[in-house]
C-alpha cells in the first residue's frame, strides 16, 4: 500500500485546535521493584515545558525516558516528587494528555474509525463529537482509509491513525514517546515534517522522547539532555529557530555536536 | 498450439478433476459407478428382503443420469462447475461403494443381518420410520441448542469475570481447575438425583460440557490481552466497564472461538449419552432403543443424520468466526 498523500495543514478543521498547557514536573524521582531488589530510573527530575512549547527529551536507551512520560500521562505514580499539568496534580490518565507509544498499539480489532472514535466514545461525547472523527483522518492525510483494519496498514499509515487518535481528543499536552523509532527513514522524514505542522496548527505542548538529536532539533525548541539510569538532568539546550529547519544548516549542526558532547560523544 | 502447451494438455489427462474433448471423465465414471449400483441393487435379489429396493436404484440411477448430463455441460457452470469437478473423484468412489456394499451385504450376505444393512436398508428405515426419526431429530436439536447456548452463555460470562476481575480469579480458578477437568458424564448420577425432571438433567449435562471448555478458554483469553491495550484505553479516558466491552472482550475473541468449538465436540459426546439415560425421544435414546431390539438399520440410520447435523452446526461456527475474526492477519 502506498504512503498517503501530503497533508493538507490550511484544511478547515479548525475545531481541533485547543492550544497548549503547561507542564511542571518538581523533583521526581522514581523506583521500580524488579524480584524484591529496588531499581532506581528517575532520580530528582526537575523541568517545566510552557503552554505550547515543544521539548525535546533525549537520552541513553534504558535511562528512564518512557517511564518519565508515563507519569506524566498519569498511567503511574511517581515514587517521590510532583507532576502537575495546567496548574493541577497528575494522579490518573486524562484525554486532555495524551501519550503516543513508539508502537502504533492500534486496536486490531477495530476499525481505522473505530481506533480514531475509542477516545470520544469512551468519554460518552461521540454523538455531539463525531464530525472530528472524519476531520482528524483528513488531518493525517488518511481520509480514504477510515474502513480499513489495522493489519492492512503500512507502519507509517498506522502511527498517523495513532496520531488521528489522540488528536480528535484535542489534547492540549502531547506526549511522543519515539513516535517515528521503527519506521524507515524516508517516511520517518515525511512524519517529522507533519509533526511539526500539526503541532503549530493545533497549538498543543509536545515532549518528544526520541534518541535521534537530529530528529530533536529538527522539532523542537528545547532539549533536555538526561543521564544514564537513573536518570537525571544533565543538560538543556535552547535552539529557537524557524521552520522548517534543515538539517544541514550551520547552526544545526554546531547544536548538534554540542548535544552529542553532552550526551558523552566526542566528535 | 506450442509445444509447451501441448505438454500441458497431456498432463490435463492424468489428472481426474479435468476434461478430455469437452467430456468430464470423472463425471463419465460416476454415471457408470452409480449405475452399477442402480443395476445390481435391482438386478440381484436380497439374500433376505430389506425393502425399498426399487426406491434405492431408481435414486442411484437418477443420480447417473444426473452425472452423465454434468459429463457434457460441467464446464459452463462457472464455480458451481468447479466444486463439482474437484469433487469429481469422490462421487465415482461413492458410486463404488455403494455397489460393493449393495453386493457385500444384501446380494451375497457375507455381512449378515441384522448387525450390517445394505444401503437400501438404511433407506428404508428413512421410509418407514421417518416421522418417528424428524421427531427423534427435534428432541435432540432442543436439548442441544438449550443446553449449549446456555452452557457458553454462562460459561462465557464467567471466564470474562475470571480473567477480569483478581477476587473472581482467586475463588474461582482453583474450582474450575478442579472440576473443569472431571468429564460431564461423571455428574450424571447425581444431576439426575438432584434436577427433578431428566429433561433438566440432561440439559445442565449438556450445559456443563460446553460451558467448562468456554469458560477456561475465555478467561485465559482475557487474562492474556496486552497491558499496552489497557494503557491505551486508559489514556483515551476509558473506565473499566468500557475496557472491558471494548478492549478485552474483543481481544479475547479468537480464544473464546477455540474454546467454542471444544465445547461443540464435547456437547455431542454427552448429548448422546444424556439421551441415553431416561429420555423420551432423540437421536441417542433412538440408537439404544434400536439397538435393545436389533433395528441395527436403525441405527446406522440415525448415526447418518447425527453426522450431518454435527458437522452442519461445525461448519455454521466457522462461518461465524470467520465473519467475527475477519480482523486477524491472514484472514483477509
Ligand atoms: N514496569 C516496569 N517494571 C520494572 N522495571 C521497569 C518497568 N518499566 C521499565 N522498567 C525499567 O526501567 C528502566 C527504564 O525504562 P524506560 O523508561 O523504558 O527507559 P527508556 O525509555 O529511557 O529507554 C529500564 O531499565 C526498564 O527495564
Ligand atoms: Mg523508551
Amino acid at each position: 500500500m502506498a504512503e498517503a498523500a501530503p497533508l493538507p495543514l490550511a484544511a478547515d478543521t479548525d475545531s481541533l485546535a485547543g492550544g497548549g498547557t503547561a507542564v511542571d514536573v518538581r523533583a521526581v524521582s522514581h523506583q521500580f521493584r524488579l524480584s524484591g531488589a529496588r531499581l532506581p530510573v528517575l532520580d530528582g527530575i526537575e523541568f517545566s515545558a510552557e503552554p505550547g512549547e515543544f521539548v525535546a527529551l533525549l537520552g541513553p536507551s534504558g535511562c528512564g525516558k518512557s517511564t518519565l512520560l508515563r507519569l506524566i500521562a498519569g498511567l503511574e505514580r511517581p515514587t517521590a516528587g510532583e507532576i502537575a499539568v495546567g496548574g493541577r496534580p497528575v494522579d490518573r490518565p486524562d484525554p486532555s494528555r495524551i501519550l503516543v507509544f513508539q508502537d502504533p498499539t492500534l486496536f486490531p480489532w477495530a476499525s481505522v474509525r473505530q481506533n480514531v472514535t475509542t477516545g470520544l466514545e469512551a468519554r460518552g461525547v461521540l454523538k455531539q463529537e463525531r464530525g472530528r472523527v472524519g476531520e482528524a483522518l483528513a488531518l493525517v492525510g488518511l481520509a480514504g482509509f477510515a474502513d480499513a483494519y489495522p493489519h492492512q496498514l503500512s507502519g507509517g499509515m498506522a502511527q498517523r491513525v495513532a496520531l488521528a487518535r489522540a488528536l480528535v481528543n484535542d489534547p492540549a499536552l502531547l506526549l511522543l514517546d519515539e513516535p517515528l523509532g521503527k519506521l524507515d527513514s524516508l517516511t520517518r522524514l515525511t512524519l517529522q515534517t507533519e509533526l511539526v505542522g500539526l503541532w503549530q496548527r493545533n497549538g498543543f505542548t509536545a515532549l518528544l522522547v526520541t534518541h535521534d538529536v537530529e530528529e530533536a532539533l529538527l522539532l523542537a525548541s528545547r532539549i533536555v539532555v538526561f543521564s544514564d539510569r537513573p536518570a537525571r538532568i544533565n543538560a538543556e539546550f535552547r535552539f529557537d529557530k524557524p521552520y522548517p529547519r534543515h538539517r544541514d544548516a550551520p547552526d544545526l549542526v554546531a547544536m548538534r555536536r554540542r548535544i552529542l558532547g553532552a550526551l558523552g560523544f566526542a566528535t | 498450439m506450442t509445444d509447451a502447451a501441448q505438454t500441458f494438455d497431456d498432463l490435463a489427462i492424468a489428472d481426474p478433476t479435468s476434461t478430455f474433448g469437452g467430456i468430464w471423465r470423472s463425471g463419465v465414471l460416476a454415471a457408470l459407478s452409480w449405475a452399477a449400483a442402480a443395476l445390481i441393487t435391482v438386478g440381484l435379489p436380497d439374500v433376505v428382503p430389506w425393502g425399498s429396493a426399487k426406491l434405492f436404484a431408481g435414486l442411484t440411477a437418477g443420480a447417473a443420469a444426473v452425472f452423465l448430463v454434468l459429463s457434457f455441460v460441467v464446464q459452463r457452470l462457472g464455480r458451481a462447475g468447479e466444486v463439482l469437478r474437484h469433487y469429481g473423484p469422490w462421487f465415482v468412489a461413492v458410486g463404488v461403494w455403494l455397489a460393493l456394499w449393495e453386493l457385500a451385504t444384501a446380494k451375497f450376505g457375507w455381512l449378515p443381518k441384522p448387525f450390517f444393512s445394505p444401503p437400501h436398508g438404511i433407506l428404508n428405515v428413512y421410509v418407514t420410520d421417518g416421522p418417528r426419526l424428524l421427531l427423534c431429530i427435534v428432541y435432540t436439536l432442543r436439548l442441544w441448542s438449550l443446553g449449549f447456548l446456555s452452557g457458553i452463555v454462562v460459561g462465557y460470562g464467567a471466564g470474562v469475570a475470571l480473567g477480569w476481575s483478581k477476587p473472581f480469579a482467586y475463588w474461582g480458578m482453583p474450582l474450575l481447575k478442579l472440576i473443569g477437568p472431571v468429564p460431564a458424564t461423571a455428574w450424571i448420577p447425581v444431576t439426575f438425583y438432584f434436577f427433578p425432571t431428566t429433561f433438566g438433567a440432561s440439559i445442565f449435562i449438556v450445559a456443563l460440557a460446553s460451558g467448562i471448555p468456554v469458560a477456561i478458554l475465555t478467561a485465559s483469553g482475557v487474562g492474556s490481552v496486552s497491558r499496552a491495550y489497557y494503557d491505551v484505553g486508559r489514556i483515551l479516558g476509558a473506565r473499566s466497564w468500557y475496557l472491558i466491552r471494548r478492549v478485552a472482550i474483543p481481544a479475547a475473541m479468537p480464544h473464546v472461538f477455540v474454546g467454542l468449538f471444544m465445547a461443540l465436540y464435547y456437547s455431542f459426546a454427552v448429548l448422546v449419552v444424556a439421551e441415553m439415560l431416561g429420555a423420551k425421544y432423540g437421536l441417542g435414546w433412538y440408537i439404544q432403543f434400536q439397538t435393545a431390539y436389533s433395528g441395527y438399520a436403525n441405527v446406522y440410520a440415525a448415526i447418518i443424520i447425527m453426522a450431518v447435523l454435527c458437522a452442519g452446526i461445525v461448519r455454521l461456527l466457522f462461518v461465524v468466526r470467520d465473519r467475527l475474526l475477519r480482523w486477524q492477519e491472514g484472514f483477509i
